[in-house]
């Protein structure tokens, strides 16, 4: 069976940051494997080394740069990557439904049994593209997972979705299916310096839209970002100045006051 | 243009993001000049019509099918309604289940998805406020066309209330056969100590690093008799057991003092603590979202402050 997760390479604001425009700006923004995605190739990894899959295959869409991040996912145990990009996604913000016509062509082209994401992306934190894509493809999908099983002679992926006020579901899904996964499903690996090696070796197919038999139109996004700005904070809080024994001490002071410690 | 909104219940219960969905849909209506209809899928469907027929809902579809969540059967049951009353906007509640079926609705109706919104604006196209960079900044993002699905953020509208005048029908639909079967629920989290029953609770985040430095954080919990509670990244790591986790999918606490040690306060965490009566925050971001929601906050190193409190209370 071959497994084909979706990764991202998302942005983090610096504890300082400008905005400039409708983003913030380059030089304050640091760039990691997004969170939720490092559990799902950990998961797909997982299912080849128990030998249910045959292959891992990491897809992203990201510039260049991104290289850089889906190596991560190579040097944790994927076997190939394809990295999607096109100058006509430079500077637009991408809807789900354009996201999905890239995925939709990779998938065509690879062909796999399970996908694997994250449940959302930490910078833009849609929590959409996974589900959205399984319904263009017509797999079956679960959102949330942090359990799973597959059994592949059955056909099923038999999951726990995470619920809110620690609850799980217990559902079973039909394969071909796309899962989004939720941290907590395992416990994500470092990269070894071996991996790291072997990682530079393995392939990084590059395509843009023609690869892909897709044009400019296909990825116009419906929505565009017309503003962005630090949200007025309606707190009031008290914030305590000081070196960190005068801070701990004046805190010290309003714990007492609020019967902690007495 | 008309508005549905699909309403949300679990184990016999409706959930409150109903209602708040309820509300963000009638101001979309009311922007539209057009009907708020609500959906209810599965369950005791009669019963929550009835609870769903508040101030400002013109009309209620119930249908009957199965007790629980099925996300195919949401899925089929809003897009033929959605078709039926052509409606310009599907609201749903951006809740663990709302994101199971919101985005493949989106897609199968051919229309725009937005998520998560926490503010909306229409005037002669929709305006979604959302947030990015983990709670960092927020944006304003234009929506082309007319039709669109949106997911909106627990409590960030106030719940529908009152009670209204709406039409009530059981709405027959066609419900495929579903490739994906929920077999049973559990609960998780049980054990020692509920950190739903504390006064104090002094919770860490993922800016503690180690787990050898959780030390440190047991140290003032101890000082402060304390409990020790933490975010969902501590608790990932198995460095505690998960019934120590505050937040959306872990525990709701209340209490007096929430002391939030390097927990940058993502909506998903603040979900779990926002009614604390004093909530304290150290961090050594001054834009981390939990300085929002604090009543004291120190902007600082926790490996310096919190030694210097422990010695304060030693
Ligand atoms: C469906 C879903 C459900 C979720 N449910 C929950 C839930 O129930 N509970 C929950 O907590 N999360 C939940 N999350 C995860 C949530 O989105 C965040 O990822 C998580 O809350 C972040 O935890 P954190 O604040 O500890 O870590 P981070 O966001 O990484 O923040 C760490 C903070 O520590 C600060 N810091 C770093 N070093 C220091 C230092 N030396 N001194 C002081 N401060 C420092 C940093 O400035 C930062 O603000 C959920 C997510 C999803 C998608």
């Amino acid at each position: 069976m071959k497994v084909l997760v979706t990764v991202k390479e998302v942005a983090e604001a610096d504890d300082d940051f400008a905005i400039e425009g409708t983003d913030i700006a380059e030089s304050d923004l640091e760039y990691d494997l997004n969170e939720w995605d490092d559990y799902a190739v950990e998961a797909a990894v997982q299912l080849a080394e128990s030998g249910v899959a045959d292959e891992v295959v990491a897809v992203t869409v990201g510039p260049e740069r991104s290289e850089e991040t889906i190596r991560m996912a190579l040097a944790k145990g994927a076997d190939r990557a394809v990295r999607v990009w096109d100058d006509a996604l430079e500077g637009s913000f991408p809807d789900v439904a354009s996201k999905v016509d890239l995925f939709e062509a990779v998938v065509d082209e690879e062909e796999p049994d399970l996908i694997l994401g994250g449940v959302q992306a930490a910078d833009t934190g849609f929590g959409a593209t996974g589900v959205a894509l399984a319904e263009r493809i017509g797999f079956e999908h679960a959102a949330v997972v942090n359990h799973l099983d597959v059994d592949a002679d059955e056909g099923i992926a038999h999951v726990h979705r995470e619920l809110e006020g620690g609850v799980e579901e217990l559902t079973d899904v039909d394969l071909p299916a796309v899962l989004t996964v939720q941290t907590g499903l395992n416990e994500p690996r470092y990269a070894s310096l071996r991996g790291i090696r072997q990682a530079q070796r393995k392939e990084i197919a590059a395509k843009d839209l023609s690869d892909l038999g897709l044009t400019a139109d296909d990825v116009e996004s419906a929505l565009t970002i017309t503003s962005m700005y630090e949200p007025e904070s309606e707190s009031d809080a008290e914030i305590i100045e000081g070196d960190a024994g005068e801070s701990a001490g004046r805190l010290a002071e309003v714990l007492r006051e609020k019967g902690v410690g007495a | 243009m008309s508005v549905l909104v699909v309403a949300e219940h679990r184990r016999g219960d409706l959930r409150d993001v109903s209602y708040e969905a309820i509300t963000a849909g009638r101001e979309l209506a009311d922007e539209r000049d057009g009907d708020l209809h609500v959906a209810v899928v599965g369950g005791d469907v009669d019963a929550f019509a009835e609870e769903l027929n508040r101030e400002g809902v013109d009309a209620i579809h119930a249908v009957d099918d199965g007790e629980e969540f099925d996300h195919n059967a949401y899925q089929a049951a809003a897009a033929e309604l959605a078709d039926r009353i052509d409606a310009g906007a599907v609201v749903l509640p951006n809740s663990v289940n709302g994101l199971d079926y919101a985005p493949a609705l989106a897609e199968d109706l051919g229309v725009t998805l937005v998520t998560d919104a926490v503010g909306i604006e229409y005037d002669d196209g929709l305006t979604v406020t959302r947030e990015m960079y983990g709670s960092k900044v927020e944006t304003t993002v234009d929506v082309a066309g007319d039709r669109f699905v949106l997911t909106v953020r627990g409590g960030e509208w106030p719940p529908a209330e009152g009670v209204g005048d709406a039409t009530v029908e059981t709405a027959e639909v066609d419900l495929p056969e579903s490739g994906a079967r929920v077999t049973g629920f559990e609960e998780v989290g049980g054990g020692d100590v509920d950190i739903a029953d504390a006064d104090v609770l002094v919770s860490v985040g993922r800016g503690i690093e180690e787990e050898e430095n959780l030390e440190l954080v047991e140290e003032l919990a101890d000082a402060l008799g304390a409990t020790l509670s933490a975010s969902r990244p501590i608790v990932d790591n198995g460095w505690l057991p998960k019934n120590r986790q505050v937040g959306q999918s872990g525990k709701v606490v209340t209490p007096d003092v929430y002391i939030a040690v390097g927990i940058s306060g993502a909506v998903q965490h603040v979900a779990g603590m926002k009614g604390s009566d004093t909530i304290v925050a150290i961090n050594t971001d001054p834009n981390a979202p939990i300085f929002d929601i604090a009543d004291y906050g120190i902007v600082g190193d926790l490996f310096d402050v919190v030694p210097e409190l422990v010695d304060e209370f030693a």
